[in-house]
């Protein structure tokens, strides 16, 4: 929709040119949130396409995907043999509400910093140990773990004006296996549940991450996979009963339910050998 | 800036928060619409550098030095795109507001997307068609024939209007470029229940661009309804234009115009209102308590808030009960949901160069309209215009008066054109929405299942204000009840303000609400019984020599003009038995089960209804058709042109029709409730009879022979070796002064019933809830099909519809009566991915009161699905849920062992 309270788009080629910060501004990644809410708070557009970052880069080290990567970008990648997880990026794309033609203009960057239960962005970077790059304004880049980038519902770390200028997934969650498992209310509609599980080569490093059930993602990891015992125990003890989302995409007992059903039959699958 | 533009380089400078889709539109590609404006329901889709994206979600600055393709681009040199000709051929639309959307997403996708059709389209809605056609123009199926004279009865002709359809130039309400117009924007209440102490206007009249700001003192002071009723005391005049006390949140409270969208929006921000918070009720049965707060001190009560009270009693169901072997007796209930047409409301007002002033809107009834207006603001009939052109879907919502007053209000103390566009969020929080409704039902019957007694209690919850309340009330206590033959039958029903949005008309109109109820019910007692649910009914249903009775025994307009419950009830028991399905999945945790469910509708609506028709022979030979009812994706135009011309025994695409037109067509009540075949179809009858008939008086009168000698063939009349090319004998008659032209009128009695029978097999998922249908099977008795691909369109929509109301829709709100989810992302109705793919049959008859043979056909088919789909459940599961609607997180914990 047309955002009427702005009067002008910054398109800076360098981030640094945004010095100060002040109410009133809003980094643009793709605008596919910004634009499909009224902002009347707002009166200026910073664009980060002008800044031309390059959407995704592979290195020895993993993956950097900046923020601005398109969804569409991600969701065609094809990494190395060896990143058995790449399979991961397109089955979270396909958990996101949104359609492809939205993945066209929608960032990753974007998805992550709505902060959204359910951004699926958010589900496959804290799988996949993702590390976010930060950039203040007026300071030095910070890194923060995806994992704990998001702390609550559409609540993040950021500082007014910060800017989320990547994420880096290493090279060595990439070479993981994972399972993942995902329900909603309505076909292909917004996540309930979207969880994830992964676990390196002789079942080591179990690492499984809820999503869309909880407010924020929660992680759970094991040097070794977990008896199912085990696993329903910590997420009983981790996850209180009073700790899943409720909303109009899911009532937070079902979520619940869905959180322990989900994650037992990822155990098992992972148990078995995995996806890849 | 410069962008390529359906391929010419073009200039144009968007404001710096401006969206594709409105810089689009701005440069004349009026084919890119607005749905929800959100990025939900793809309506506004185009290519942006060869992809598809959703304009509205992408910023319009920068398209600079790209290139973007809209639905105008996609055929070149007036040669459809050989997917728009697919789309025309199988009907993919119904309204078609959705269609340039749906084919610009369709044509970019590569053939890997084309395998997995649920994914690529989940983000095109469409409310009308069930998607089912959608599938059959990408899998290139025909679903219409040649136009040939004398063969238009029962012909799958194309809607008359497919081509501007698929190439976007159909224009609907807002698909116009008015020149100086002023935009209006409302305030609209954030509390549920509130007195208006003071509004400041000073601060949005001091914003740029502010041209005034109307409040209640303002507006004038007079009561009406904003339900469309030709008869207008069948709703309670308790609404003011604009009132100084609010009976729900999201209610207007003040309108400012401007001449911007923009400026318009920020004086609405800008104002000052002070409001005196009232105490507020939302729940019908507290409403009706001592000492609840009353909502209307005027208006059609002086019961509390009780503004519509229905009782009957046939027989006496104390002895029924009494006689009985079992007696099952539940509470069910149907969950608030909103009609969704794509176009969102929306109207034009502007004084012409005659004096007079015109409205271009998006309504089900601009007759009504009219009269309302002229009511309000003591103008005479000839001083107002009201018309459609392409209406974007009705479905009942567009069966109010909701955006004509203010603009016409503007117009008036501006003297300037003014444009109301709704957004989406208005049409959630602003519009109407189907009653909410909670029935108590008590079955009595016989250990062999002959019922002995029905009873029946509902609560209509109508919100704020009473429109429709009454009617939807009286239909809830009508049809359903006579669906059974029972001696004993008694009702009470009672239609109660509460703070919520109001209630008004919507597809099914309160019977669907019974029907779920009384459908459940059945279900329940035929398990109690240990009788077959298909044996149960035909035990009971009501037979061809039976008196059509609810629970009044006051004689009736409605008889059998048709009987065709018999033939549906088999149609769906064998197609269930032996029809296409898909395999449940695989796994111990996924179980199946069929349900079924019957239901009866009047054809038409019991209150004043009328319609009438004008024709004439034009000089070419053609014909020109204009009749008074409304389009809006029910496809009347198609069937009032293909009625006139079997009777004219020409082609349908001879006859030039126009209608909904205050100036242009006769009179008509509105299109609802099926009006627009029963009433304004039984007039275009009438009508091309008489023209029928002039003609060959004509005709005979220069040849001495008879005028029964005499017959029309296609383009000319016969008799016997004598043939005489129309274009000819319009000439001759003409020198003489003979006019070729008929003018006849249809009224809404007496009336016929229609029948639909749906069945369904689902999978449930005892751990997930995640309901998968493995097959639909629905029958109809809608008498004989007047365009068959279009009755199958009707009853696809409807089925959708009604698996929507079913699995997902359902507005929720918070305590203080704010809706939570007024959007679409977060208000789900049916995407590609939730529909199936329906098995369609036709009961085989042919109605003697409906036109040539013809019933409601748009209406009740919504009816048995919610009802079948809870019975299906049901019988997967072993666990009975009464409460829409049945979403996973709503049903789960019911569903087999947990881990």
């Amino acid at each position: 929709m047309n955002l009427d309270t702005i009067v002008e788009v910054r398109r800076p080629v360098c981030a640094d040119e945004v010095t100060s910060w002040r109410d009133g501004l809003a980094w643009l990644g793709g605008g596919t949130w910004l634009f499909s809410e009224p902002q009347s708070e707002l009166d200026t557009l910073i664009d980060l396409d002008s800044l031309g970052w390059p959407a995704l880069e592979v290195s020895a080290e993993g993956l950097e995907i900046a923020a601005t990567c398109r969804i569409a970008q991600l969701h065609d990648f094809e990494g190395p043999a060896e990143w058995t997880a790449v399979p991961l990026f397109r089955a979270c794309c396909n958990a996101l509400l949104a359609s492809h033609k939205v993945w066209n203009t929608a960032t990753v960057g974007g998805n992550i910093c709505m902060s959204l239960p359910a951004g699926a962005m958010i589900a496959l970077t804290a799988a996949l140990e993702g590390v976010a790059t930060l950039w203040p304004r007026g300071g030095p880049p910070r890194q923060v773990a995806i994992a704990d980038f998001v702390t609550g519902n559409q609540v993040n770390v950021l500082a007014p004006g910060e800017l989320l200028r990547g994420v880096h997934l290493p090279a060595s969650a990439l070479r993981k296996h994972f399972a993942v498992r995902q329900m909603s209310l309505t076909h292909l509609g917004r996540s309930a549940a979207l969880i994830v599980g992964t676990v390196g080569a002789g079942g080591r490093d179990f690492r499984l991450t809820v999503t869309a059930a909880t407010p924020r993602p929660v992680v759970f990891q094991f040097e070794r996979l977990p008896a199912a015992d085990a696993l329903s125990d910590s997420i009983e003890a981790k996850i209180p009963s009073d700790g899943y989302f409720d909303d109009v995409h899911g009532a937070a007992p079902y979520k619940r339910h869905l959180t322990t059903y989900f994650a037992e039959q990822i155990r098992a699958e992972l148990a078995g050998g995995g996806a890849a | 800036m410069n962008l390529t533009l359906n391929g010419e380089r073009v200039r144009g400078e968007p404001r710096p928060g401006q969206c594709l889709r409105t810089f689009l539109r701005d440069l004349g590609c009026l084919g890119v619409k607005k749905g929800c404006d959100q990025g939900d329901c793809g309506a506004c889709t185009v290519w942006f550098d060869g992809k598809p994206v959703n304009s509205c979600l992408v910023p319009a600055f920068r398209a600079a030095d790209h290139a973007v393709t809209t639905i105008e681009g996609l055929s070149r040199d007036g040669v459809l795109h050989p997917l728009q000709q697919c789309f025309l051929d199988a009907q993919a639309f119904q309204c078609g507001f959705c269609a340039a959307g749906m084919i610009m997403t369709v044509a970019s996708l590569t053939d890997e997307q084309r395998q997995d059709l649920p994914h690529a389209l989940k983000g095109n809605l469409c409310r009308c068609t069930g998607y089912r056609s959608l599938v059959d123009a990408i899998g290139g199926v025909s679903n219409t024939e040649g136009d040939k004279a004398g063969s238009a009865m029962g012909a799958s002709l194309a809607n008359p209007f497919s081509e501007a359809i698929v190439t976007g130039k159909a224009r609907y309400t807002m698909d116009v470029a008015v020149e100086g117009t002023l935009h209006l924007k409302v305030a609209r209440s954030p509390h549920a229940h509130a007195r208006i102490a003071r509004i400041d206007k000073a601060g949005a009249m001091a914003i740029p661009g502010v041209v005034e700001v109307f409040t209640w003192e303002d507006a004038p002071r007079r009561l009406y309804s904003t339900a469309l009723h030709e008869d207008h005391l069948v709703d309670p005049d308790d609404t003011y234009m604009l009132d100084n006390v609010v009976r729900f949140v999201g209610q207007r409270v003040a309108a400012v115009v401007a001449e911007t969208e923009a400026a318009a929006a920020a004086g609405c921000r800008a104002l000052e209102i002070d409001y005196e918070v009232l105490p507020s009720v939302f729940d019908p049965e507290a409403a009706m308590l001592e000492g609840a707060p009353i909502l209307h001190d005027h208006g059609g009560t002086n019961r509390g808030n009780v503004f519509a009270d229905i009782q009957g009693e046939v027989g006496s169901v104390a002895d029924g009960f009494a006689r009985a072997d079992t007696i099952h007796e539940n509470t069910y209930s149907t969950s608030r949901v909103q009609h969704v047409h794509l176009e969102t409301h929306g109207t034009i007002a502007w004084k012409g160069e005659d004096g007079r002033y015109h409205l271009r809107t998006s309504s089900q009834g601009p007759f009504i309209v009219r009269s309302k207006l002229c009511y309000l603001f003591g103008l005479r009939d000839r001083d107002l215009h009201v018309f459609t052109e392409r209406v974007g879907g009705g479905f009942g919502g567009k069966q109010e008066m909701l955006s004509e007053d203010l603009c016409l209000l503007a117009t008036l103390k501006t003297g300037r054109p003014t444009t109301w566009e709704w957004s989406r969020e208005d049409q959630f929080i602003g519009a109407s929405t189907r009653h909410q409704m909670t029935t108590r039902v008590k079955l009595g019957a016989r250990r062999d299942g002959t019922l002995t007694a029905i009873e029946v209690r509902v609560v209509s919850n109508t919100g704020g204000y009473g429109g429709h309340g009454g009617e939807t009330l009286g239909a809830a206590l009508g049809s359903p009840l006579c669906a059974y033959r029972c001696d004993n039958k008694k009702a009470e029903g009672y239609a109660v303000y509460t703070n919520m949005i109001p209630g008004g008309g919507f597809r099914g109109y309160g019977a669907s609400q019974t029907t779920f109820a009384i459908e459940c019910a059945m279900d329940e007692l035929a398990g109690v019984l240990g009788i077959d649910p298909f044996a149960l009914r035909r035990k009971n249903m009501v037979g061809p020599d039976d008196w059509i009775e609810s629970v009044w025994r006051d004689p009736s307009d409605i008889s059998f003009g048709s009987y065709g419950l018999d033939q549906c009830l088999d149609l769906v028991e064998k197609g269930l038995a032996d029809g296409k399905r898909i395999a449940k999945p695989h796994g111990d945790e996924w179980v199946e089960g069929q349900g079924m469910a019957l239901a009866m509708l009047d054809s038409g609506p019991p209150t004043e209804h009328r319609s009438g028709a004008v024709m004439f022979l034009k000089p070419d030979g053609g014909y020109h058709l204009a009749v008074g009812s409304t389009e809006m994706g029910n496809g009347s135009t198609t069937s009032h042109r293909q009625i006139a011309a079997a009777v004219l025994g020409a082609r349908a695409c001879d006859i030039v029709i126009i209608n909904a037109d205050t100036d242009e067509t006769p009179y008509d009540t509105g299109t609802f409730a099926s009006t627009g075949t029963v009433v304004a179809g039984k007039a275009v009858h009438l009508t091309a009879m008489a023209l029928r008939d002039n003609i060959l008086d004509y005709a005979s009168r220069n040849s001495g022979k008879p005028a029964s000698a005499w017959a029309i063939e296609g383009d000319a009349v016969v008799c016997g070796a004598t043939r005489i090319p129309l274009i000819e004998l319009h000439a001759a008659g003409t020198r003489e002064g003979h006019r070729f032209e008929a003018k006849r009128k249809a009224y809404s009695s007496p009336r016929t019933v229609g029948f639909n029978v749906q069945g369904f097999r689902v999978a449930v998922h005892t751990q997930t809830a995640e309901i998968r249908i493995l097959q639909s099977v629905h029958a109809a008795d809608i008498g004989a099909l007047i365009n068959p691909s279009q009755c199958r369109g009707q009853i696809d929509g409807s089925v959708g519809m009604g698996i929507g109301w079913a699995l997902m829709e359902n507005m929720v709100y918070d305590a203080g009566g704010r809706m939570v989810n007024p959007s679409l992302r977060n208000y789900r109705i049916p995407a590609f991915p939730d529909l199936p793919r329906n098995q369609i049959a036709f009961a085989d008859t042919c109605d003697t009161i409906g036109p040539l043979g013809a019933k409601a056909q748009g209406e009740c088919a919504i009816n048995p699905i919610a009802p079948a789909m809870a019975n299906a459940i049901a019988n997967a599961t072993g666990a009975r849920f009464r409460h829409l609607p049945l979403t996973p997180d709503r049903i789960y914990s019911k569903l087999g062992p947990r881990p």
